[in-house]
């Protein structure tokens, strides 16, 4: 369609034991929104990584503008008219908008001057910013609105955007396209890297897939389906999770008018959260990043104390009850961060499963340790969940994600819980080891377990759950009825667009 | 260009073979530094490492280990509880004076009438003082968050100033001509911790420091509260996950090791000292920091490092009146080799890459 | 008793000498901190500033050439601290307590034979008619130039941390290594910088105490100031201003409690002379309550991995 920007050759990037990226090859064009798709894992961010200049790679060129282009560091990338919003922001919290961005910057304009043209250029782009405001106060959408306008202050040629759209509700993303459509009529190229099928599909030019490292495949989402897309990134036909015929029993948790204060000074407070959830429920709570999801767990896990009566299971107050008082009741979570919160790092999976296991697997008796007992738990957990490793002495650190998650969802479904909390249970999952886990939740709601799975994954909750609630800062919506519910309900009770200004573009 | 990369889980083999690597490194550094002070290194490092073990005085040296070794175990094994946790006590000197205060104070009260339940009591009185010590950090920790490291240490000043306070007040031998210092409670024999078998060293501190290291063994490997201290330390969230309530290991953590150090000094100031005087603390509360690092944060480890430290204090003085090695530079023996084992200790968790490495 | 003979213009005076030395340490442990660094070994750069700033001092006769040999010896000995945090990634409390502990053996080890030893006397400065003033006079303008340094450090370390490039990426370095690092800038190579300005900072403050403020050369003569120089920076919330301030509380304390110990009030002098460590305390109890201000990755290792 027009002249080619960058062009990589046969990109090739070992880590030991993996590689990343094997001989990858493609063109972007001048003006193009160029897709990246794949899995997680698919090696995505290696990838761009390597173009930012983050990361060397072991053989392969890139051309840019018909010159050799090898940046040794991020500072030559961007001189070279390179941006790239990340995916986990690098953005600093304590720091403001304006410093923020200059630290983004080569030869940064005095503050004032700066902040000038942060609210011509924000406003121009219809993303509206206040530069003095402290980052940490910003919401998910907010502080990827001051990644992009650090980029755009450096009139990039190629703007990278790893997966842009997981913080934002639909009303903000339809925001974030019009402003990247407007950049695309500039002239502006746009590597576009995500595995939302429909995303690409609505807003990209061409789509390169990667499987595993390699270079799969091409095609013009616009006329390629969603289906042979998602075929081309997976490279199988999946299994999709089985709905069973769930009846719902009786009330099995409730929470009643939960006020939390924030746990830390960029933390979110729950304000008069109330929700029940039915015995053989499986109730979805949608949500962007940082919208009060951790704190929700904690409170319900029992890390976070609250008044007795917030919390009540089979109509029992346990607000006030520890982690482990509610393990025995039978109330079990599994945290959104694998490494240092569901599990210790460099401690073994034995030692992993004694973790939340002690109580209901009978692992100890008056404090002493039983350790056959809880190896023999961790080698349970391995075997019914299907967890790659060469046994139950390794490290947890030494799992990959899935595996790991895997583990840690088999460790609590293993127990039988009446009332289990998963957050964001399959993030960074492989798509065989995603349908595992659901599936799991699946079978265990159909034996009468309570289960309140909360996600940023609107799909994986249409597909699993019976009833659908979201949080927006902290506050819980009604919830409803997954039955018939549309994108743009969804986004709503998400929400909507945060308050944020709608472009006018 | 040399890079580090993480290994996926920590090598066993580097961990225990660190401290070995880092003793025989001090050696060559400290043989390096003898050397520029002029003294023969081949001769300081074997006066040092040999000559009370097996020299023509080892039956005078052999005990003197046990009598130096025993309170640095058994304050080094109640540090690592809290260092394993991520719990920093560094007061352990503070708590040693306070329990050889207390301690000390409840048996010269008794003085002169004999009886067998003194010298139990002056032991709970110690361990009791020590362990009160060790709780202002730890309520102030739990209570207001204030950082145990600072006011740990600020109270080792207080407690020194406490120390001389008594010797030359309260707690001043009555008859013993105006000279500052106690009674010495060697000469009263209900209170006296006087060595369980002639000639051996061994004293109610030695084994106190045994049972210790038994104590220890069994919490971490196999009491839940143990399993705890080490979730804690490795993993703070997961350690509240699973149920741990952070205040609570605080005040057990600082008060075991305030506990012990205050036995320490009970058992020290009741049987090798004697008396309470200016300058009855030595510095035992620091070393044995370096003594539960050097033993790896491990019971056993600290046994073998709490000798090896025994060793270096004697062979140091020996080295001191036969070499005119200074004192000081035993010090920086200590202290070189607690640099080398921290420093080889990156190989235990990570793997040492030559070539093209990515280091910012 | 007489407290008539302490006089308050004076005590004033004092009170800036006898704040010097915690300020400087202060000072530089603060920048070291902002960098996300927690370095626990200032009482072992302190202790050895202290010896080689008398030694140099001694040696050659100037005073100058003893604080340039302080802060390069303070320098120098953090940067051991630098190869066990930065290289090999040991855990930073450890490594500052061994960095303490080492630091006094070795500070012992080099002082054996100045024990006793007096320095030459460091100058004041006098400037006609302003030193000659009443009351305003001693209390600003007969000090040594290193009472003028320190508060022109604390000056210019605001002004840095706040106005210039260097301070916001150091501020940057502190609060999120990780980000830092996606932006390309050199985590460790700033920490680095940080660490060795901690020690040289240290160092002076060392050899302030061995040169003007005692002045002689005894064994742990810096009694812990390295300590209260941490404690002054979470008093201070990781401000430049507000170190001065505690410093100079701090300062005051000190010169009061002397001041009572000579008047001969009727407290025992053991319990005058813990005064300054209770107080201590007691302000960390205070202003702990709020650590909002503190570096975010603060005592945390930096590792770059993929």
């Amino acid at each position: 369609m027009s002249d080619v920007l960058l062009s990589l050759k046969g990109l090739t990037k070992a880590y030991p034991g993996v590689v990343a990226n094997d001989h990858v090859s493609f063109d972007i064009g001048v003006g193009e929104v160029h897709a990246l798709l794949g899995e997680n894992g698919a090696g995505k961010s290696t990838l761009v990584k390597m173009i930012y200049g983050l990361v060397k790679p072991d053989s392969g060129e890139m051309v840019l503008n018909d010159a050799p282009y090898m940046p040794a560091e991020p500072r030559a990338a961007r001189a070279d008219g390179i941006a790239m919003v990340f995916q986990h922001f690098s953005l600093f919290d304590a720091l403001n908008v304006a410093e923020n961005i200059a630290l983004g910057m080569e030869n940064p304009p005095p503050m004032r001057d700066l902040a000038q043209r942060i609210k011509s250029v924000s406003e121009n782009y219809g993303l509206p910013l206040d530069p003095f405001r402290a980052v940490g106060d910003l919401s998910a959408g907010e502080r990827q609105r001051v990644e992009i306008i650090r980029c755009l202050l450096q009139d990039p040629k190629l703007l990278i955007m790893d997966e842009p759209t997981s913080v934002l509700t639909p009303q903000e993303v339809e925001i974030l396209f019009q402003t990247l459509r407007k950049l695309k009529s500039e002239g502006t190229s746009i590597l576009y890297i995500s595995h939302k099928l429909e995303e690409i599909r609505s807003l990209c030019d061409f789509a390169t897939i990667l499987r595993l490292g390699q270079n799969v495949g091409a095609c013009v989402p616009r006329d390629t389906s969603a289906r042979d897309m998602a075929e081309m990134m997976v490279g199988a036909a999946l299994k999709t999770p089985e709905r069973g015929g769930r009846d719902l029993g009786p009330v099995a948790l409730s929470i009643r008018g939960l006020s939390v204060p924030a746990p830390s000074a960029f933390g979110t407070a729950l304000k008069d959260v109330t929700l029940t959830v039915h015995k053989g429920e499986i109730l979805g709570i949608g949500g962007v990043a940082g919208n009060g999801q951790d704190e929700l767990l904690s409170v319900l896990s029992g890390e976070v104390l609250c008044a007795p009566g917030e919390v009540l299971l089979h109509g029992d107050a346990i607000g006030q009850m520890n982690p482990t008082k509610r393990r025995k009741l039978g109330v079990l979570a599994a945290p959104e961060e694998r490494l240092g919160h569901a599990a210790a790092p460099d401690m073994s999976l034995t030692e992993n499963a004694l973790l939340t296991g002690s109580v209901r697997q009978g692992l100890e008796t008056r404090g002493m340790i039983n350790w056959s007992r809880a190896k023999g738990f961790a080698e349970a957990v391995i075997a019914g969940f299907d967890v790659r490793t060469p046994g139950p002495g390794n490290a947890a650190r030494s799992l990959s994600g899935g595996n790991l998650q895997k583990f840690v969802i088999g460790r609590e479904v293993l127990q039988d819980p009446d009332v289990l909390v998963v957050n964001q249970p399959t993030w960074g999952v492989d798509a065989a080891a995603a349908a595992a886990i659901r599936q799991a939740l699946l079978d265990l709601a159909a034996k009468g377990a309570a289960v309140i799975c909360i996600s940023q994954d609107l799909d994986e909750l249409m597909e699993i759950s019976d009833n659908f609630a979201a949080l927006n800062e902290g506050r819980l919506s009604n919830p409803r009825s997954t039955q018939g519910l549309t994108v743009d309900e969804i986004g709503l009770m998400m929400g909507g667009a945060h308050g944020m200004e709608v472009a006018h573009v | 260009m040399i890079g580090l990369e993480r290994r996926p889980q920590p090598s066993r083999a580097w961990s225990m073979a660190t401290p070995l690597v880092a003793v025989l490194a001090t050696m060559l550094a400290g043989g390096l530094l003898f050397a520029a002070l002029g003294k023969d290194p081949v001769e300081a490092i074997r006066t040092i490492f040999w000559e009370p073990l097996f020299g023509e005085f080892s039956f005078y040296y052999r005990p003197q280990l046990v009598v130096k070794g025993a309170p640095l175990v058994l304050i080094a094994i109640g540090l690592s509880l809290g260092f394993k946790a991520g719990i920093w006590n560094i007061g352990a000197e503070g708590q040693y004076i306070v329990g050889a205060l207390t301690g000390a104070a409840v048996g010269l009260a008794f003085y002169p009438l004999e009886s067998v339940f003194v010298f139990p009591l002056m032991v709970l009185a110690g361990a009791f003082g020590g362990w009160a010590w060790a709780m202002i950090p730890a309520i102030l920790k739990t209570r207001f968050g204030t950082n145990e490291i600072l006011v740990s240490l600020m109270l080792v000043y207080v407690a020194e100033q406490l120390l001389a306070s008594m010797s030359l007040g309260l707690l001043k031998n009555p008859e013993g001509y105006g000279f500052p210092g106690s009674r010495n409670l060697q000469h009263y024999d209900s209170a006296h911790n006087a060595e369980l078998i002639a000639g051996s060293g061994m004293h109610w501190g030695a084994a106190a420091a045994l049972i210790a290291v038994i104590f220890a063994y069994v919490l971490m490997n196999r009491h839940m509260t143990g399993f705890h201290i080490r979730l804690t330390g490795e993993a703070p969230r997961a350690a509240r996950f699973a149920g741990v309530s952070p205040t609570r290991l605080v005040l057990f953590c600082l008060g075991m090791s305030g506990a012990l150090a205050g036995l320490a000094g009970l058992f020290e100031v009741s049987g090798p000292a004697g008396v309470v005087s200016i300058d009855f603390n030595v510095g035992y509360g620091f070393t044995a920091i370096i003594v539960a690092f050097l033993g790896r944060l491990h019971p056993v480890g600290i046994l073998l490092a709490g000798a090896l430290m025994a060793l270096t204090y004697i062979g140091g003085d020996i080295a001191q009146s036969n070499l005119g090695l200074p004192s000081a530079a035993i010090q920086v023996f200590q202290g070189m080799l607690l640099f080398f084992l921290l420093a080889f200790d990156v190989l235990t968790n990570f793997r040492i890459r030559l070539g093209a490495g990515e280091v910012a | 008793m007489d407290l008539s003979a302490i006089n308050p213009v004076q005590l004033i005076a004092f009170l800036m000498v006898a704040a010097t030395p915690v300020l400087l340490a202060a000072i530089g442990e603060l920048v070291v901190e902002k960098s996300g660094v927690l370095n626990l070994g200032v009482e072992g750069m302190m202790i050895t500033g202290a010896i080689a700033g008398f030694a140099a001092t001694v040696e050659t006769g100037s005073p100058t050439i003893g604080f340039i040999a302080a802060a390069v010896a303070g320098a120098l000995l953090s940067c051991l601290f630098v190869v066990l945090t930065q290289f090999a990634l040991a855990n930073q409390v450890a490594s500052g307590l061994a960095l303490t502990l080492f630091g006094l053996g070795l500070s012992a080890l080099l002082g054996q034979s100045y024990v006793g030893v007096k320095p030459p006397a460091t100058a004041k400065i006098d400037i006609p008619v302003l030193t000659d003033l009443p009351v305003i006079g001693p209390i600003l303008f007969n000090h040594d130039l290193m009472v003028y340094f320190g508060i022109a450090l604390v000056a210019a370390t605001w002004a840095v941390l706040k106005y210039s490039r260097a301070g916001l990426v150091l501020r940057a370095v502190g609060e999120s290594h990780d980000a830092a690092h996606a932006l390309g800038y050199k985590v460790v190579r700033i920490r680095i910088l940080a660490i060795l300005f901690g020690g040289a900072c240290a160092g002076l403050g060392g050899a302030y105490i061995s040169l003007i403020r005692v002045p002689q050369w005894t064994e742990g003569m810096t009694a812990g100031i390295g300590w209260i120089a941490l404690a002054l920076v979470v008093f201070a919330s990781w401000k430049p201003w507000r170190a001065l301030l505690g410093a100079y509380l701090f300062g005051g304390v000190t010169v009061v409690q002397l001041n009572l110990q000579a008047a001969g009030v009727a407290i025992p002098v053991e319990y005058l002379a813990m005064s300054p460590y209770l107080i201590t305390i007691v302000v960390l109890v205070i202003l702990s309550a709020d650590k909002s201000s503190a570096p975010a990755a603060l005592g945390r290792a930096f590792h770059a991995s993929r």
